[in-house]
């Protein structure tokens, strides 16, 4: 698996398209330094930023990485491996390389900007976190539609449609949701539908540890006391691991019994 | 009758005299105390003569909790450079540092006051000053504390340069009218930085507050002045910068609102003016919660607000003419300085968040950024009488002395 890995690794960081989303990131963090010069802004809108474009580019660059290397999997079928250990393998190539590249192209300029001696150190490092999260998570899902997909027009139809899905629609069947039952208490409802998507989530871990979580009211402070505390942080983090290892699963499970 | 002579008597630990409580025994009317250096363990001091009580070189009088302090009686008294410490907690009775009751003609000035439950209470008394006093308190709950200075049924008092924290209000005022509330300074305080209570024609110009539990609350009361006064930091869940609640006539001139949760919260009030005041980085600049008719806000800044304003109700009947918005995103093709497109300040999210509290969890999405969109473009759910014809392009430089 790790050969594997190896190989989709470097064949990745070779690419164009792993340098264009490197210089994006960094080019993104310099422009947002040099235009705002306050990190703790700069965090903020960057949260904006991450919480749509790292989902989007995880499913895209997943769903394309799989159907491109098509051929080479195939190859590596024919020979005694086990086939697990081959999407796997691919998988985290194209899932490490992504979050690298995040890191990387964010972590460099806040970093020369002065990260270390900021307390923003902590919003950043969460930024980085629920950024790396997220492309696990994505990245695990478009492997998911491609391999259930023979067709990559379907697949690519598919994949931007879960990101349009979890990004926005969502969303949008939650407000309505909040505002048709607006007569009960809500905020268990309002607690497990942030939990059910991880841009959400996401968004909703680093809001709170920023300043504006005071803008969120009494509301707010029922989130805060969930998501403040370490329970309410270690439940956080265990649905967003649940949300990367159950895709893993189902990968797994697909490939052993697909036909190639 | 009056002396034609009046006495100067002097307390120190070494002169005849040793105690304040002997000197106003002795004193007449139109008498002078000097109270030397020292520290005077005593309580429940009554003044009922007209005299003045100097302090030199702020002498200590501590109450050792044994109640109220000082207690002014008489027209006419002077209080002048002590410091106050160990007024008395209880759950029954609102006892004071200083209290002057049914008096007129006071002065009550350079005082420092610590360990206070109230600090200088005024109870129905007209034509006083109270200058430059320090009060720093230890208040933590509400319910245990008391307000640093309290007027009740008072009339044409001057409260000037006054340093008040961390008590429960900073300065509270119930059914007193023509004061005037002047270059004072009010912080951390746990309730409100300055509260008013059914209590007409006051101003309130050129104070600080900062990091109040709310910077200012006028409740039920009218024709006030506030102007040019900074209201910055009032931080958290339920935090504001300015309460406005059933206030009639009131004029908001020139002041700043910097960093609030809510710049203003208003409610219940009619005719007020809000001009050339400048609301920045607040969470909410302006929130109407109501009922709030025929208030012009004009000539304003602001700038860099989550919301500028937010309104519930599909009713307007408030003017909003030639403010200066950071959000405004139209043109200016004929170069007179005013947008050419009228500026929608309330945002459609912010309306769903007052009807659905719970909705504020969505702030920031994406789905909201759109809605948002699509709201200004077309109005549907918003008053769309409500926006501002006359947009400013650049920011105005308010004269700021």
């Amino acid at each position: 698996m790790f050969k594997i890995l190896k190989y989709s690794f470097y064949d990745l960081m070779r690419s164009r398209w792993s340098y264009v989303y490197f210089a994006f990131y960094l080019l993104l963090g310099v422009v947002l330094l040099f235009l705002n010069n306050d990190l703790s802004k700069a965090v903020i809108t960057l949260m904006n930023v991450i919480i749509v474009l790292v989902p989007l580019i995880g499913t895209i660059f997943g769903v394309m990485y799989y159907y491109n290397s098509k051929e080479f999997t195939e190859l590596l079928l024919a020979q005694p491996l086990k086939r697990s250990s081959i999407f796997l393998g691919q998988y985290l190539g194209v899932a490490i390389s992504l979050s690298m590249s995040l890191i990387l192209g964010l972590g460099i300029p806040f970093v020369f900007y002065g990260l270390f001696m900021s307390n923003a150190i902590w919003d950043f490092s969460l930024l980085l976190i629920t950024g790396t999260f997220l492309t696990l998570i994505f990245t695990a899902l478009a492997f998911n539609i491609a391999l259930s997909n023979e067709n990559r027009i379907k697949g690519f139809g598919y994949a931007i449609l879960l990101w349009l899905f979890l990004a926005i629609i969502y969303d949008g069947i939650f407000l309505m949701s909040l505002i048709i039952f607006e007569d009960y208490p809500l905020d268990k409802l309002s607690l497990i539908g942030t939990m059910l998507n991880p841009i959400d989530l996401s968004r909703t871990l680093i809001l709170l540890k920023l300043d504006i979580s005071a803008l969120l009211g009494y509301t707010g402070a029922v989130f805060k006391q969930f998501f403040g505390t370490n329970f309410g942080l270690i439940v956080s983090f265990s649905a967003l691991t649940l949300w990367v290892l159950l895709p893993v699963l189902r990968i797994t499970m697909k490939a052993k019994k697909k036909d190639f | 009758m009056t002396n034609v002579w009046s006495n100067t008597i002097t307390v120190c630990s070494s002169c005849s005299v040793k105690t304040i409580h002997e000197a106003l025994q002795q004193a007449s009317e139109g008498d002078t105390i000097l109270v030397k250096k020292g520290i005077y363990k005593e309580a429940n001091l009554k003044i009922d003569k007209g005299i003045t009580i100097i302090g030199e070189d702020l002498p200590t009088i501590d109450g050792d909790a044994k109640g109220e302090i000082i207690t002014i009686g008489a027209d006419n008294v002077t209080l002048d450079g002590f410091k106050i410490i160990n007024v008395g907690v209880s759950y029954t009775t609102d006892y004071a540092a200083v209290r002057v009751v049914n008096s007129s003609g006071f002065v009550i000035q350079n005082l420092e006051l610590e360990k206070l439950f109230f600090g200088i209470y005024l109870q129905k008394s007209n034509n006083g000053k109270v200058l430059n006093n320090k009060v720093r308190g230890e208040a933590v709950t509400e319910f245990n504390s008391g307000n640093a200075i309290h007027l009740w049924h008072c009339n044409n008092v001057e409260v000037r340069g006054n340093d008040v924290r961390n008590v429960r209000d900073g300065i509270y005022l119930e059914f007193s009218s023509h004061i005037a509330i002047t270059d004072n300074f009010s912080k951390n305080n746990v309730r409100y930085g300055l509260h008013f209570m059914f209590s007409n024609n006051n101003d309130v110009i050129n104070n600080v507050f900062e990091t109040n539990g709310a910077g200012i609350a006028l409740m039920f009361s009218k024709f006030m002045e506030v102007e040019r006064n900074v209201i910055t930091k009032n931080w958290g869940t339920a935090a504001y910068g300015l309460l406005l609640k059933e206030v009639t006539d009131v004029n908001l001139k020139n002041n700043l609102f910097l960093e609030n949760t809510v710049g203003i919260t208003v409610e219940g009030s009619n005719r007020l003016v809000y001009s050339n005041n400048d609301f920045t980085s607040n969470g909410y600049a302006i929130r109407v919660k109501g009922a709030c008719y025929e208030n012009e806000i004009i000539n304003n800044n602001f700038l860099y607000n989550s919301f500028d304003i937010s309104y519930n109700g599909k009713i307007n009947d408030n003017k909003f003419d030639n403010n200066f918005w950071s959000n405004y995103t139209g043109y200016d093709l004929n170069k007179d300085g005013i947008g050419d497109v009228p500026y929608r300040p309330v945002k459609l999210f912010s309306y769903i968040v007052n009807r659905t509290p719970e909705a504020i969890i969505l702030l920031r999405s994406l789905f909201i950024d759109l809605i948002d969109f699509s709201e200004k473009v077309s109005p549907v759910f918003t008053p769309d009488d409500l926006m501002d014809e006359n947009p400013r392009i650049k920011r105005i430089d308010h004269d700021k002395n």
